[in-house]
């Protein structure tokens, strides 16, 4: 009896990454991360750096403006 | 207004990991980088409410992720080009499975609903857990769990794999190997 309780207890109260079929040894896991990988992997693209660096220019602008 | 340099660094770590996940949801590079674009806008007005510290990373997946679905209701959905620009581009950077290979897998992925697409991805690409998918999703977590496992099953039956656990053939691709070798 104690034992069952215990058995409850021990049980991954929450997200358990092994029983979803995507771990190390899933084929489907595998694929999955190599596609994603793909396109993470790419060096950023240069238009989302000059997007970074004038959404900051404009800030710093309107800062100076406001001091 | 000190949080500026570090909220762009950490905006910076996310963007290719953010940008899989655009490619992933809209099925094309193209589009994808138009999303990320208004993401990272929406994200650098919004700044000041959010708290440094706190996951940035699903934080700015879920502006991405309410883009997506605001641009799609606007515009209606589009055809989408589903071997086209993706493997053109993928062809660039062949991953260790082969091109082809991805061309199939790619193609099976778009052909999941987009729910159950967005959970696989999160949970198996993305790096997040289920509780973290499902605030992004905006879903339980059960439901996300019932997704992600739903698009694994499909993605095995149209890819013709087996699961997990398994690194020899199953009986029937065994016989069938036999077959075509034999």
């Amino acid at each position: 009896m104690k034992d069952k309780g215990k058995m409850i207890e021990t049980s991954a109260p929450r997200t358990r990454r092994t029983d979803d079929g995507l771990g190390p040894n899933s084929d489907i896991g595998a694929k999955l991360r190599a596609f994603y990988g793909a396109v993470q992997d790419q060096p950023i693209p240069d238009k989302f750096l000059d997007l970074l660096e004038k959404l900051d220019e404009v800030e710093r602008a309107g800062r100076r403006k406001d001091t | 207004m000190q949080q500026s340099p570090s909220f762009k660094r950490e905006l910076l770590a996310t963007l290719p990991s953010l940008r899989a996940f655009a490619v992933s949801l809209s099925g094309r590079h193209d589009k994808a980088d138009d999303l990320v674009q208004d993401t990272m806008m929406k994200a650098w007005a919004k700044q000041d409410s959010f708290q440094m510290g706190t996951n940035i990373k699903a934080w700015l997946f879920t502006i991405l992720r309410n883009e997506f679905y605001s641009q799609m209701r606007k515009r209606g959905r589009e055809v989408q080009d589903t071997d086209g620009a993706f493997t053109e581009r993928l062809s660039v950077h062949p991953s260790q499975y082969g091109v082809l290979d991805m061309a199939d897998f790619k193609k099976a992925l778009d052909g999941l609903p987009p729910d159950q697409r967005e959970a696989i991805v999160l949970i198996g690409a993305s790096g997040f857990s289920y509780e973290e998918a499902a605030e992004i999703c905006k879903c339980a977590v059960g439901t996300m769990k019932s997704r992600v496992s739903r698009a694994r099953t499909r993605l095995q039956d149209v890819l013709k794999i087996s699961g997990e656990a398994d690194y020899g053939p199953d009986p029937v691709s065994a016989q069938v190997t036999t077959h075509t070798l034999g």
